[in-house]
């Protein structure tokens, strides 16, 4: 029981502790990727219409 | 978790990483460089003969800077050692504690291939090619090899602050041309008084942190003169566009005027003693190093805007 305990106040140090102050900048990075992310996407999508041009919607069917 | 940061956390400081906010990211990427850099490959895909569509464009634009960011990003990285101990740089987010080295490595590492591949598969791969190089020879030969090594380290590695208008050009054209290595060559001996007029002010910290900067190796003197010798190289050079036909009577004319007021203010450092006198004339030198870049690329601009450049020089003394 006593070695249980042990095990367990242990895993209660490792525990990651993360402040508000760690929590609101990790939120905004998240953001930042996030919106990095959908920009590339985009991006990709309007360079392949732009170079697809009119050909876009001829395709064999 | 590691035992160094369990006992960080016991005694109230932020565990290894995830201490940085988006805005000290940002600051990796060396945001006032990059505005240079993304002025000088915007007027280099201006000034490129042939047409490319503004998304294109855009696209090879945002490359550049996000690739120039990159190269910045890793040289923080690496440099985090000296940063820490130069005043200049201590406030910058890795040696400030806020960012890791590692994770500014791997921010670097993954948006410089994110922006090579990205200009390769969209644009073109000859711009991509050149995007990689430059972003090599900024992190490996000048950070890495030169910077620490010779006090021409600023000369070499200057080229890669001078890439950005021919990597523009070749987005436009899919090559490099004479034309783009002239706008490569106005960048590269731009730098060397550009950048030793800052570091006469700066020696100090240079010379603590073992970096062997002009000044420091040389002794100012020899620097002063170094500064006019490179003014007087540079002054013609930013001259070719004329003659090779790529820029008007305007840009000539405006040019040159500039040029002599950057030789008039290089003749004045390099007569000025050491001291506070000297201070002001390197700073005096280096505020309109600045400036002259800028307008002599915003006078490229304007006459590809404006449909000047196809003027042979003279013509508009001529219209006069």
């Amino acid at each position: 029981m006593d070695g249980n305990k042990d095990e367990s106040e242990r895993h209660k140090i490792e525990a990651p502790h993360w402040t508000e102050e760690q929590i609101k900048r990790r939120r905004q990075r998240n953001l930042a990727i996030a919106w990095a992310l959908a920009g590339f996407i985009a991006l990709f999508f309007i360079v392949t219409i732009v170079k697809l041009g009119g050909n876009v919607a001829n395709r064999p069917i | 978790m590691s035992d160094t940061a369990i006992s960080n956390e016991r005694e109230g400081a932020l565990p290894d990483g995830g201490a940085g906010s988006a805005r000290d990211f940002f600051e990796l990427l060396k945001p006032r460089v990059m505005s240079l850099v993304i002025f000088t490959a915007l007027v280099g895909i201006a000034v490129a003969p042939g047409g490319i569509h503004p998304v294109i464009g855009f696209t090879a634009l945002l490359c550049i800077a996000v690739g120039a960011g990159a190269s910045g990003a890793l040289n923080m990285w690496y440099d985090a050692d000296i940063d820490a101990r130069m005043s200049r740089t201590l406030g910058r987010p890795i040696p400030a504690g806020r960012v890791t080295p590692s994770e500014a490595a791997a921010f670097g590492a993954i948006l410089s291939v994110f922006s090579v591949m990205t200009m390769g598969v969209l644009v073109n791969w000859v711009a991509a090619a050149l995007l990689a190089f430059t972003i090599f020879f900024y992190v490996a030969i000048y950070t890495m090899w030169l910077k620490r090594r010779t006090p021409q380290n600023i000369v070499i590695g200057g080229a890669a602050g001078a890439f950005p208008p021919m990597i523009g050009w070749a987005a436009v054209t899919g090559g490099v041309s004479l034309e783009s290595a002239v706008l490569f060559l106005i960048i590269f001996m731009w730098t060397p008084p550009h950048f030793w007029a800052l570091a006469l002010r700066s020696s100090g910290d240079y010379e603590k942190v073992g970096v062997p900067m002009l000044p420091v190796v040389a002794g100012e003197k020899a620097t002063r003169r170094q500064i006019l010798i490179y003014s007087a190289l540079l002054v013609p050079v930013t001259l070719l566009p004329g003659v090779m036909g790529f820029a008007g009577a305007l840009y000539m004319g405006v040019t040159a005027a500039l040029g002599a007021g950057f030789l008039w203010l290089a003749f004045v450092l390099a007569r000025t003693a050491p001291g506070a006198a000297q201070e002001k004339a390197a700073m005096r030198l280096f505020g309109y190093s600045i400036l002259y870049l800028f307008l002599i690329f915003s006078l490229l601009l304007a006459e590809k805007i404006f449909g000047l450049a196809a003027l042979p020089a003279g013509a508009l003394l001529q219209g006069m």
